[in-house]
Formats: C-alpha cells, sequence, structure tokens
C-alpha cells in the first residue's frame, strides 16, 4: 500500500516526461531545432508564424536572476538573525508571519503587484509604465523568500554548538562568530535554500502575467518588459489548435521549463545532501 | 512473506483507482448523452469583447425561459473555436472569422461551423487623457503598432517614447487588428501582451504615452479614464470618431461583425437563443450594451 503511493509520484514524474515529450518532439523534426533556437515568437501571424523560444528563455532568466538577487540579502539576513540573534519571543512572532507569507496565492500576489508594485516602481524609477521585469522580479522574491528563509535557518540551527563555543572562546565578537564561522559552515544548507527558492521562481506563472507585461523581447534591462516562458504557456494554450506547430512549440517550452526546473532541484539536493553527510 | 503480501496491497490499490477512474469516465460520458437529448442548460465560450454582450443576451432570454440555463464565458476567440472544435461549448461566440486552418482541423474531427453574424463592433483606439494627440490616420497606426514609429514626435505629438499596449494573441480582437490595420503584417515584438481588456484601460489610463485598442463598447464605458482617438481612413479623408453611426455607416473604419458559431444547424433551445439574439428584443440589448445593430 505505501509502496504503491510512493512510486506513484515517480510514475507521475516519468508519465510529465514522456508525455511532454511525445508532443513536443515532432517540432524538432518539422520546423525543426533551428526554429525555436531563434530570437522571434510571433505565434500568431499572416506573414510567417515564428517559434524562437529565446527570448522567453531570457526572459525567464532575467525574472529569476534579479528575484535571486533580491532574495539573498533579505532571506539570509532574516535568516541569520531568527536562528541566532532572535528572543525567543521575537522569533514566537516572525516565524508564523513568514509562514503566512509562503501561504499566499500567488493570483493575490500578483493583484497586490498590479495594484500596489507597479505603480511604485513608475514613479520609483521614472518609467513611463511599471509593467517590467522587475515588477515581476520583486513579487517573485515575496514568494522565495519564505522557503529561504525557513531552510537556511535549519541549516544555521544544525551547525554544532561548539564551532560557535570555540570561536566565542578565542576572543571572538558574536558578530564575528555570525559572519566568520556559523554562516559559512552553513553555506551549502544556505546555497541549497536558495537554489531551491529558485526553483519556485522559475515556475511560478501568474503573479508574473499581471505584472511584466509579456512582450517578446531579449533584454538583459530589469526596467523592460519581458514574456517568461510559463506566462507563455499559460497565455496561448487555452487557444491553440491541438497538433498545431504551435502547439508543439508550447510543448517544447514546457520541456525546456521542466528542465530548468529538474536541473535546479538536482543540484539543490546534491548540494544538500553532501552537507548533511558533512 | 511481508513483501508479497504488500505486493498484493499495490495490485489492490491500483485496481481500485482504475475502478475510480473508470466510474468517473461513465458518469461523465452518460452526462454527454443526456445534454444532447435535452439541452437545458447551454454553454457559450469565446470572445472576451462579446463576453458583456452575451451575458446580457442570457440574462434576457432566461427572464423568458425559466426553464433554461445559460452559461458563459469568455477566454478569448481562438479558445472558444478551440472548445467547439473538442466539443466542449455548444456555442461559440467570435469576434473573428474563424480560420482556414482551424476549418480544416473542424472537418477532421466532423464538425460543421456554422458563422451567424449577431452584431457589428467598432475598435476604439485609445490614449491617455492627458495626450495631445487625438487624431490618425490608419497608416500612422498600423506605422506605431508594427514598430516603425517609436515615438509620438513621429505622428505630430510631443517627444516621448510609444508604449504600446495590444492584447494577447488568443484574442480575436488582435487578430481582426492584425488583419485590418496593420495589412496583415506582425505586431512589433516590444508591443506588451496584456491578458485582458480592462489591464488595457488600466495601463492606458495611468500610464501618460501609452496607446491601446480595445473595443468599443468598453472604450466608451471607460470614457472618464481613456480618450478615444478619431481615425481617419487615409490623410485626405475627415478624422471620425467611432460611434453607433458611424460604425453602422462604414464611416468609421475599424469595425467588424460579431459571430456566434454552432456545430450545424442551430436545432431545439440552442435555435430559440440565435432567433433571439437576432430578434427585435436581442438587438436592443446589442444597442444597449453598446455594440451595433446588424441591420
Amino acid at each position: 500500500m505505501l509502496l504503491s503511493t510512493a512510486t506513484t509520484s515517480i510514475l507521475i514524474v516519468a508519465g510529465i516526461f514522456v508525455f511532454l515529450g511525445k508532443e513536443g518532439s515532432p517540432f524538432l523534426a518539422k520546423p525543426g531545432l533551428k526554429e525555436l533556437i531563434s530570437t522571434r515568437w510571433m505565434p500568431v501571424s499572416f506573414q510567417k508564424e515564428s517559434f524562437g523560444i529565446l527570448p522567453l528563455v531570457t526572459g525567464s532568466l532575467l525574472v529569476t536572476a534579479l528575484a535571486t538577487l533580491l532574495t539573498i540579502p533579505f532571506g539570509v539576513g532574516a535568516s541569520v538573525y531568527i536562528s541566532e540573534l532572535a528572543r525567543p519571543v521575537e522569533r514566537e512572532i516572525l516565524k508564523p508571519f513568514i509562514e503566512v507569507l509562503a501561504g499566499i496565492p500567488s493570483v493575490v500576489i500578483g493583484f497586490f503587484g498590479l495594484v500596489v508594485i507597479v505603480p511604485l516602481i513608475k514613479t520609483c524609477f521614472r518609467l513611463s509604465t511599471g509593467l517590467t521585469a522587475l515588477a515581476g522580479a520583486v513579487l517573485l522574491a515575496l514568494m522565495a523568500i519564505p522557503t529561504v528563509i525557513s531552510i537556511s535557518e535549519d541549516a544555521l540551527r544544525s551547525v554544532p554548538t561548539s564551532y560557535k563555543a570555540a570561536s566565542l572562546a578565542l576572543g571572538a565578537s558574536k558578530m564575528q562568530t555570525i559572519w566568520r564561522v556559523t554562516v559559512p559552515a552553513a553555506l551549502p544548507g544556505i546555497t541549497a535554500a536558495i537554489m531551491l527558492g529558485m526553483g519556485r521562481v522559475i515556475g511560478e506563472t501568474m503573479a508574473v502575467m499581471m505584472v511584466t507585461g509579456n512582450a517578446a523581447v531579449m533584454t538583459a534591462s530589469p526596467f523592460d518588459s519581458v514574456r517568461t516562458m510559463t506566462a507563455t504557456i499559460a497565455a496561448e494554450m487555452g487557444e491553440v489548435a491541438f497538433g498545431s506547430d504551435h502547439y508543439r512549440a508550447l510543448f517544447c517550452v514546457g520541456i525546456a521549463l521542466l528542465l530548468a526546473t529538474f536541473g535546479l532541484n538536482m543540484v539543490a539536493q546534491k548540494v544538500l545532501k553532501k552537507y548533511r553527510m558533512g | 512473506m511481508g513483501s508479497i503480501d504488500k505486493h498484493i496491497k499495490a495490485i489492490l490499490v491500483t485496481g481500485l483507482v482504475a475502478a475510480v477512474v473508470a466510474i468517473l469516465v461513465a458518469g461523465c460520458s452518460k452526462q454527454d448523452d443526456k445534454a444532447q437529448s435535452e439541452k437545458r442548460y447551454i454553454t457559450i465560450k469565446g470572445s472576451d469583447t462579446m463576453v458583456h454582450l452575451v451575458s446580457n443576451w442570457a440574462e434576457a432570454f432566461m427572464k423568458k425561459r425559466p426553464d433554461l440555463e445559460v452559461s458563459v464565458t469568455g477566454g478569448g476567440s481562438g479558445t472558444g473555436i478551440a472548445a467547439l472544435l473538442n466539443g466542449t461549448t455548444d456555442i461559440c461566440a467570435s469576434s473573428r472569422k474563424i480560420k482556414d486552418k482551424e476549418l480544416n482541423l473542424a472537418i477532421q474531427k466532423n464538425i460543421h461551423p456554422n458563422e451567424i453574424a449577431v452584431a457589428i463592433d467598432g475598435i476604439a483606439i485609445v490614449v491617455n487623457p492627458a495626450n495631445p494627440v487625438d487624431g490618425l490616420t490608419m497608416q500612422q497606426l498600423s506605422n506605431i503598432f508594427t514598430g516603425k514609429s517609436l515615438r509620438w514626435s513621429d505622428i505630430g505629438g510631443p517627444d516621448e517614447k510609444i508604449d504600446l499596449l495590444s492584447r494577447e494573441s488568443s484574442s480575436g480582437t488582435y487578430v481582426f487588428f492584425q488583419e485590418m490595420v496593420l495589412n496583415k503584417q506582425d505586431f512589433t515584438q516590444a508591443a506588451k501582451l496584456l491578458p485582458a481588456t480592462s489591464a488595457i484601460i488600466q495601463s492606458v489610463s495611468s500610464d501618460k504615452w501609452a496607446i491601446g485598442y480595445v473595443g468599443l463598447g468598453y472604450a466608451v464605458a471607460a470614457a472618464d479614464k481613456v480618450k478615444i482617438v478619431a481615425i481617419k481612413a487615409d490623410e485626405n479623408s475627415p478624422a471620425v470618431m467611432p460611434s453607433e453611426k458611424t460604425v453602422k455607416s462604414g464611416e468609421y473604419p475599424i469595425a467588424r461583425p460579431l459571430h456566434l458559431y454552432l456545430n450545424g444547424e442551430p436545432k431545439g433551445t440552442l435555435k430559440d437563443f440565435v432567433d433571439f439574439c437576432l430578434s427585435a428584443e436581442g438587438q436592443k440589448v446589442v444597442s444597449q450594451t453598446g455594440y451595433v445593430t446588424i441591420q
């Protein structure tokens, strides 16, 4: 009984891979891989439909990278405070709130972003519109921070007390001990936490779709609009004719996305495992 | 022994799951059969532009026929046509004509889309009320949305960047605009694709240099938040504001018929609904909702 429930998840993952591959792979045969790695995504056209997923990949990467940059200082800072410096009372208050943040549905965060963050970014940076990659990144950081906090807090807590005691005994101050001993010792765990957070970020759809403007351009500027892989699938899947090139291309986008999250999770698991052994 | 036990249990569980799935599937198909014979419940899916109109029709129709239920959902004309082809909706509301590609697919699936024009819609071009530009030619519009004109100064406005807003490519308005205004050229990739008409109105009302296109009904309803631009068919023609009169007379150049699509000839309650839409009463709903009647 338990065996079958446990193996179901393996079967499902394998099934998803097989299914995506089956629906997406004919695209590689006909329009071909070259079409897929071009820079123009124009699926509805009277001239020539183009299915270059590069702008979507770079869009997802830009938003994810920005979100990670925002997540690291907040996530790591907060976890250090909660595990090392906070008094028990503070911890009692902080922890539940962070957990509540983790539980907010993404469409609610997206709505909050549309009404609050987008106009805020527009005024702060004097832009003509706030529908930018940065707006998406801010929302994603909000969603990733709780994950990063709770996993890195675990990592920090499992640093042996003897390390800290030794450092303090040698005359190091509390701050020196935290930044030079505890954090470095917990670094693999913190890295894994950040990577798991990124895994959540890259797969997030609804909030990003509402605030990034969804223009399929290749850009490195946080103040431009971007179209992410997830938003593309969500926006276009409902409309697409079953079995068309567009349909297959969307499955290829799905495969790219799955590989990205899968890769991130694998690396994170490896790092986490290594640190538990050590 | 224990491991054999486990295996037996695993098989039992798998069997149970399979049984449940089978029952669910059977239940669904049974419902389908029932729906086909009686049709007390009509589903209409498609164009976001038409959601207002179709819901108003549905409401008025259900008042006359309390024994029937009509459910209306949006999602875009493409979504509606896909649903019609997949047999998940009775009627598809579409703000564009069905494409040849979709028609071929329909024939493959043994579905015969039947097109019925029910109203006319003008597409309004909207800008921020603070924007001094109040008239554009079709050529200028096409240049803006294909990315040839990047700044308002290119078309006689201030030296500011044009912020382009479009609907998602699943929208019938997107395809119609592309065909009618851009002469089938592609939209520039820099255009922001927003998921709904309301998002375009919202962005145009808050971003000073934005331009977007929405159905006339929506633009009229949001007249306090956005400015509607008058359109000239070419350099020498007069600038025309979209209105019921100018759309019907054909003076306003960006207008389109709105359709309902059914599988084959309308029968039974579906026919009652379509007839209602085309009746004087149904057409009154059309003008009340901000669209233009078909006759």
